[in-house]
């Protein structure tokens, strides 16, 4: 059994740690400000005892849903189309080159 | 000019009176963007008007002919891509940004010779309940300006109360069309999912967003329908109704069984809510129709809520990361690229929208994926067969829309479970795909109460021609009270 599982299956209310709080930040690639971190981890793990719960449901034997509907991808004909053109799209970006989007170094 | 009342007329007189030349489009729009300018201070409602485009569209249709519903204008909310026009999804991280392209939606309207009033106010990026997550301040109920419109499409569902817009279109994804219309006293439908386009449209969670309108009056809104759904090439989820949308003509509810689902064991459901649930099955026996007594043993209980509340974050957390401050939208400089990811999206996200990520980031995140994401996709199963289930005995169901009527702005704020609870009602048909429709019912302490009508999939005509007869039965009236007669 996964870890997250056990876990919440061991006790009823899921314990949320700042440290749990900022591993998901650094996931979803979101900066907190000093105090954010403290007042989200409250939001989120009142959140999470509630929405934790259904990991204590013993659902072994029902298929997960990833879609609601049976439908099947609708294809177009494999034709090429006119691209986007180019200047228009690096207009929108904030910072660029001549013909690129322009961004800081990866790694200081 | 010729007489123009614009809390009194449907779209689909517009559209008479355009035919019998009793109006030009110009004087339409010119009406519109009046009442617009006198109230939209007070209410927030549009975040981007431009009176000169609305108008010039209008003026090409008087010059260069129109027929159906050319000439009536149409609200969009501010997540529906229209190429050079704002489209901020109500965040700061698109403040500024023009798309280079028009969604399928809006074009179809365009084609279909809508004329574009402007773009409404929303919750950032489709998540919350109130409109209060917009960056861009909180829009005010046209019934009372203390309370909160619902949300997220609040903007346009108050556009069209307030007699801002004859119509206006909207997203859904666990009750964003239905719940605020019902707290708006106007009709909203969520297509079933794979009606109507998605290209265009800024995501939120991709296996539940479907767009679709809000309007005065049942037929307004299957006319709206008919514009916005069919196939899209560039939507590879979107397949068309199978049959075209017909414009309800029928009475009454003969033949149908409609089945009510009893509210005991259900919480929170405010007695004014309930009574005049109560009262709209009444009414439903009295068209006729034969009323069964049905159940959801699964959809309506905490678990259906938690499934929500992990698969709409999950898919909103990998939707999102798109918001990184290269292409498009807001930068915040930083020393390497991911220090300008984090200080782009800590500056660009309100609290609500970085909650979402951070829930959907920790249910996908390994260790965690299968006791949170999985459980709730299986739950998601279990909904399902709740309503292949009902559907054996009844041909659609009924529920209140919203548990309770308006609320007062910043009541429930900072209280996120308690906001999340506003979707019970409205949030199993998306994890289902299926179709329904909001229509309001009756009043609760001066405040609109909304009916829902779920169907099965792809049976939007059943819905409208229901929520048709309820309403003339219902003969509800959409005017709030304290706009009545003004500007």
């Amino acid at each position: 059994m996964r870890p997250g599982r056990a876990r919440l299956l061991d006790s009823k209310a899921v314990s949320l740690t700042p440290d749990d709080v900022r591993h998901a930040a650094a996931l979803a690639h979101i900066g907190l400000e000093p105090g954010e971190l403290e007042s989200l981890a409250r939001d989120l793990a009142g959140i999470l005892d509630h929405v934790g719960r259904i990991a204590s449901l013993d659902l072994a034997d029902v298929p997960p849903t990833s879609h609601a509907l049976d439908l099947v991808n609708v294809l177009g004909d494999d034709v090429p189309r006119p691209p986007w053109p180019r200047e228009e799209l690096l207009s929108l970006a904030p910072e660029r080159t001549a013909d690129g989007f322009l961004v800081p170094p990866i790694g200081a | 000019m010729a007489v123009f009342d614009v809390e009194a007329t449907s779209a689909e007189e517009i559209a008479r009176l355009l035919d019998a030349r009793e109006l030009t489009c110009e004087e339409v729009a010119g009406a519109y963007l009046s009442r617009m300018a006198a109230h939209n201070d007070a209410l927030n409602v549009f975040l981007h008007v431009d009176e000169e485009r609305t108008l010039a569209q209008a003026r090409a249709h008087d010059n260069e002919g129109r027929s159906g519903i050319a000439g009536v204008p149409m609200a969009y909310k501010d997540l529906f891509c229209i190429r050079d026009v704002p489209t901020t999804a109500g965040s700061r991280v698109l403040e500024g940004y023009k798309p280079p392209y028009t969604a399928t939606v809006v074009r179809r309207c365009e084609a279909a010779g809508l004329v574009e009033l402007g773009k409404t106010n929303m919750d950032e990026f489709a998540m919350g309940s109130s409109t209060e997550n917009s960056a861009y301040g909180v829009t005010r109920n046209p019934w009372d300006a203390e309370r909160v419109p619902g949300g997220s499409s609040g903007g346009s569902a108050a556009a069209v109360a307030a007699s801002m817009a004859p119509l206006s279109l909207g997203t859904d994804t666990g009750g964003s069309i239905r719940q605020p219309a019902a707290l708006c006293g106007v009709v909203g439908m969520k297509p079933t999912y794979g009606a109507v386009s998605r290209y265009g449209v800024v995501a939120f969670a991709s296996s539940l967003d479907q767009v679709g309108p809000f309007a005065r009056t049942v037929r307004d809104c299957a006319l709206a329908l008919r514009v916005i759904a069919g196939p899209d090439i560039c939507d590879s989820t979107c397949l068309g109704p199978p049959e075209p949308i017909e414009l309800p003509e029928r009475e009454d509810l003969r033949g149908l069984r409609v089945g009510a689902i009893s509210l005991e064991g259900v919480g929170g459901v405010e007695p004014g809510v309930r009574a005049s649930y109560e009262a709209a099955l009444e009414t439903v026996r009295g068209l006729g129709a034969e009323l069964v007594e049905a159940s959801l043993e699964f959809s309506l209980t905490p678990h259906a809520l938690a499934a929500y509340y992990l698969i709409a974050p999950a898919e909103a957390s990998a939707n999102l990361a798109r918001y990184d401050g290269v292409r498009y939208g807001l930068r915040v400089p930083g020393d390497d690229i991911f220090e300008m990811y984090d200080k782009t999206r800590q500056r660009g996200f309100g609290r609500e929208v970085k909650r979402r990520c951070l829930i959907g980031a920790y249910a996908l995140s390994a260790g965690y994926y299968d006791a949170y994401y999985g459980q709730a996709q299986r739950v998601r199963t279990l909904i399902r067969r709740d309503f292949d289930a009902a559907f054996e005995k009844c041909d659609l169901l009924l529920t209140p829309t919203s548990p309770t009527v308006a609320f007062r702005i910043g009541e429930l704020v900072d209280d996120p479970l308690a906001m999340y609870a506003c979707d019970l009602f409205t949030l199993p048909v998306n994890l289902s795909g299926l179709p329904a429709i909001s229509l309001p019912c009756g009043l609760s302490e001066g405040l609109p109460v909304g009916l829902h009508l779920a169907g099965p999939a792809f049976s939007e005509n059943r819905l409208l021609a229901a929520a048709h007869a309820l309403e003339g039965a219902f003969a509800f009236d959409p005017r709030p009270p304290a706009l009545m007669g003004a500007a």
